[in-house]
């Protein structure tokens, strides 16, 4: 998929973090190296002249590697770190980066950071939080497998070719490929802050896909993809039944045609509905509630969902594709109930939002080395039903969506209309494929119209979501 | 962290380059490039009538690409130390499996055109200078309408140095500013509540301020209007319908529907519902579209791009018929073209891909009232927030900020956000009238693809589809 976005917002500052071990000499990333960095520019900002600081040190490896047509396309291994630092000087905050860790430079860094800060105004709530807030210890969450290093470039190779092949191979309709593709990354973080708390962590993560191609009518194409990711190389899926499950989703598209504008259920994929469930938990954000821009600002304690829906988020999760032992304030991480029987339980907040909003912060703030803190999910987890998903379609005409396009959500309004694809479902069969329709309704009706969820949740990604049944619609087509 | 007047990218010499792709060769790669970047960036976010934060960064880096066919060997450093640039070189290099020794290199560097001078970075003017823009912003929005409840302002500024050098002999270094400021609303009355943005950007220095489109007042009151504006906003009809694009925003149509689609990449893949159709007729016979990346001071333009070709005005669609691709290295080596300039990448952790710069529409002869009042009952978009496209089937969405309903040729009720959905042949076949009014949009463009972001520019005159569905939720 590609996309154009009109972005009136600053691009975060990207110091990103992605990179290679096994071939290269560049060392393993280390936790406990990070964390010395990240103390020592700790104390070069104090000294530097800074009331608070907070210094997040990542450091990572990647290896990507695709196949096409049975060929290598590319190999690209690299590493990377960066360093991100927030200082906070008469209640001015300036966050600041660098990919340079010479000593020197380091130094001068923390110097002119302190310097910067003089151009902000101040804001009593910018404060570090307190030190009585910090986390005591890092809990272990199981997030590093070794054997993930293990794992080489002609190891990934074969994988991605067997799973390519598997996909051509599963029906003459599979006529070209899009490739298929393994990567990984490892990566160590590490955050200290003057308030009290310094801790590291490290974490390792694995996927692969396939993205078969079939020719349709008119010179169209269509491309399905499936993948499998995991923090651990033994759990993830053979190539094969990647592969076969990706061309299956694929030669199913093919004929897709567009339907007649209705009012009808709507079925959505847990693929599908892991965005709906992504821009919700969006809209339960602290930051976004002070600034007024979620319709669900006045709407705690209130039904916001259907009464059988359960939201949470949950950093602790052993082996989550999201966990983090603390957040990224020092804080330590907790489970949190967003949604209980449909009542909206809390907003996430970091700092600042909780002190705008007058509460504590859920240690639910995020961050990137090149930005500062801000509110962020870990893994978010809408609980599944007990009905069969298969069942779900088992409505007398209805509409299921596998794919979504586009970026029609209104936060401030809830107004939501997407571009979809999928297929229409008649006497509880799904009768043919269809694409270049929308899907539109309002979040509040949306997610209050829930009649039924699925028993299959998809715990792939960092928002683990089962099928999802809206009981009405609106479907723009013809 | 003021700007050194010598970025480390001085210190690459010819012969430091050689060795480097000498070592990236030595494995029997038949192609290698280097691509240095030094980036150095500032932003100030303001909201609640106050500086919030000020932040400050500089990356630094390599990126090595090693060529073994069609297949790319790939590995990026941040140290330039000769060790492990030395390192980046032989794992990219790992590509290839025949080694062979590599004989001496030589380099030659090239000056290039300048196509957006600028006379001092925004970088190098105090921070205060900056504030005063955002402050104007805010004061715009916020006098706009006493029901603006938050304003928030944003200035992003950087200086990115490039240094390109390959084993063909290229070496070039280019700098690209880029200078971006948005402003986004929250209108109140009591009842409903509706946010509006207004932002631009350009390869500019803070001169950018003095374009009366980028005026800080501009996009402060914009936002507010936009804002105000969705207050009383309706709700969009569901179904297909006549739908009038204004000039400008609306190039989103062009780059969604087919400038993805006429990368060169997809086409040598087959994996484009345009492989396989030059010379064909993929639009009505009113359409040219051009992807062209030396405008000005335009978000898309390049003087250089990121494999060391230089920019051109490339015509995809002449005429309704498709006339071209964009091309990078790889792909004009297999079509047997020469490389359009469209080689570009997010930064030197990216490979390159053949992308777009300033993709447009070129102007019609039709007078934009005359459009607008063929139209017995449709849509008429104004301003956008982004787009999406399935390169494979052509299915493109873009989502509405600002539209009207067009009744009886006249625009009547203003609607709530709202999608359109297509398919790009399609959707271009059905255009039925074009404007005289072409635009470039002055606006904050970032087209995704393959995980990487880079700056562009779109535009259009105003056009008629003549049948498209727009995505409401009110059925006619």
């Amino acid at each position: 998929m590609n996309e154009i976005m009109n972005e009136p917002l600053p691009e975060r500052m990207s110091a990103g973090a992605s990179g290679s071990a096994a071939r290269s000499s560049r060392p393993v990333p280390d936790p406990a190296a990070c964390r010395r960095i990240a103390e020592q520019m700790l104390s070069s900002a104090l000294k530097a002249g800074a009331d608070g600081v907070e210094v997040l040190v990542r450091d990572a490896s990647e290896l990507e590697v695709k196949v096409r047509l049975g060929e290598a396309e590319l190999v690209k291994e690299a590493g990377s770190r960066a360093l991100g630092l927030r200082v906070i000087k008469d209640h001015r905050a300036a966050v600041t980066y660098t990919s340079d860790f010479s000593p020197s430079a380091l130094a001068a860094f923390a110097r002119e950071s302190v310097e910067l800060a003089r151009l902000a105004e101040p804001d009593p709530l910018a404060d570090l939080p307190a030190a009585v807030d910090m986390a005591r210890e890092v809990p272990e969450l199981d997030l590093w497998d070794d054997s993930v290093l293990g794992v080489g470039v002609p190891q990934a190779i074969d994988w991605a070719v067997r799973g390519e092949a598997a996909a051509r191979g599963f029906d003459p309709r599979v006529t070209n490929s899009d490739g298929a593709g393994f990567g990984r990354v490892v990566a160590a973080t590490a955050f200290a802050t003057s308030a009290g708390f310094s801790g590291a962590y490290r974490g390792t993560s694995v996927s692969f896909y396939v993205e078969p191609i079939c020719d349709d009518a008119d010179g169209k194409k269509r491309n399905g993809v499936y993948w499998t990711a995991n923090r651990f190389v033994a759990a993830l899926m053979d190539p094969e039944a990647v592969g076969l499950e990706a061309a299956r989703r694929t030669v199913a598209k093919v004929g897709a045609r567009k339907i007649a504008t209705c009012e009808v259920p709507v079925i959505f994929s847990p693929e599908a509905a892991r965005g709906l469930v992504g821009q919700f938990v969006g809209v339960m954000s602290g930051g976004a509630v002070w600034r007024r821009s979620t319709y669900l600002a006045s709407r705690e304690n209130t039904e916001v969902a259907a009464p059988f829906i359960e939201i949470v988020d949950d950093p602790l999760l052993p082996r989550g594709p999201a966990s983090r032992p603390f957040d990224a304030e020092g804080m330590a991480t907790k489970t949190l109930v967003l949604v209980d029987r449909g009542v909206l339980k809390t907003f996430l907040c970091d700092t600042y939002a909780a002190r705008k909003l007058g509460r504590r912060s859920t240690a639910s703030a995020g961050r990137a080395v090149g930005g500062g803190p801000h509110v962020t999910t870990s893994n978010v987890i809408l609980r599944p039903g007990k009905t069969p998903a298969a069942s779900l379609e088992k409505v007398e005409r209805g509409l299921y969506v596998t794919d979504l396009m586009g970026f029609g959500f209104n936060a401030v309004t809830g107004d939501y209309s997407q571009g979809a694809a999928g297929f229409w479902i008649e006497n509880g069969e799904r009768i043919h494929p269809v694409s270049e329709i929308t899907v539109s309704s309002n979040f509040d009706d949306l997610w209050r119209g829930v009649d039924a969820l699925g028993d299959d949740l998809d715990t792939r990604s960092s928002v683990q979501v089962p099928t999802v049944r809206v009981g009405k619609m609106t479907v723009a087509g013809l | 962290m003021s700007i050194p007047t010598q970025s480390p990218l001085q210190s690459i010499d010819a012969e430091l380059a050689s060795r480097l792709l000498a070592a990236a060769l030595e494995k029997g790669g038949e192609y290698a490039d280097l691509f240095f970047e030094y980036r150095s960036g500032a932003d100030f976010s303001f909201e609640e009538g106050r500086v919030r934060t000020v932040g400050r960064g500089i990356t630094t880096g390599l990126g090595v690409r090693v060529l073994r066919g069609d297949a790319t060997g790939y590995a990026y450093t941040e140290e330039l130390s000769t060790e492990r640039m030395l390192d980046a070189a032989r794992t990219a290099g790992q590509i290839a499996s025949s080694p062979r020794a590599v004989g001496p290199l030589s380099v030659t560097p090239r000056v290039l055109q300048s196509l957006y001078a600028i006379d001092r970075s925004s970088l190098e003017h105090p921070g205060e200078e900056k504030i005063a823009f955002l402050r104007r912003a805010d004061q715009a929005a916020r006098a706009y309408d006493a029901r603006i409840v938050r304003v928030e302002v944003s200035l992003s500024e950087e200086w990115k140095e490039i240094l390109i050098v390959s084993s063909d002999g290229r070496m070039v270094r280019d700098l690209q500013p880029m200078i971006r400021f948005g402003v986004s609303a929250v209108a109140e009355d009591g009842k409903d509540r509706q946010g509006g943005r207004s932002g631009g950007a350009g390869r500019y220095g803070l001169e950018f301020f003095l374009l009366p489109e980028q005026a800080p007042e501009h996009h402060g009151s914009e936002a507010a209007r936009l804002a105000i504006g969705m207050l009383k906003a309706e709700e969009a009809p569901a179904g297909m319908m006549p739908v009038v694009l204004g000039p400008g925003e609306s190039g989103i149509l062009l780059h969604e529907a087919v400038g993805h689609g006429l990368e060169a990449d997809f086409n040598r893949k087959k994996t484009s519902n345009y492989s396989d159709r030059l010379g064909g007729l993929v639009a009505s016979e009113l359409c040219t579209v051009v992807d062209d990346g030396t405008m000005g001071n335009a978000r898309g333009t390049i003087n250089v791009d990121d494999e060391g070709n230089a920019p051109q005005r490339n015509v995809l669609i002449e005429n309704g018929k498709l006339v071209g691709y964009m091309q990078d290295h790889i792909s004009s080596r297999h079509f047997g073209q020469t490389p359009s300039g469209n080689g570009r990448r997010q930064s030197f952790r990216h490979e390159p891909l053949p992308r777009m710069t300033n993709t447009f529409l070129a102007a019609g002869q039709d007078a934009p009232e005359d459009i607008i009042r063929s139209v017995q009952r449709g849509v008429y978009a104004k301003h956008f927030s982004g787009g999406q496209v399935n390169i494979s089937n052509g299915d493109f969405v873009f989502s509405l900020t600002e539209s009207y309903l067009i009744e009886d040729g006249k625009l009547t009720a203003p609607l709530k956000g709202v999608n359109l959905i297509g398919n790009g042949p399609e959707t271009l076949r059905q255009v039925s009238m074009l404007g005289h009014d072409f635009r470039l949009s002055g606006g904050t463009w970032t087209c995704g693809k393959d995980g990487q972001s880079v700056p562009v520019g779109i535009g259009t005159p105003t056009v008629k589809i003549a049948q498209m569905t727009v995505g409401g939720t009110r059925k006619s």
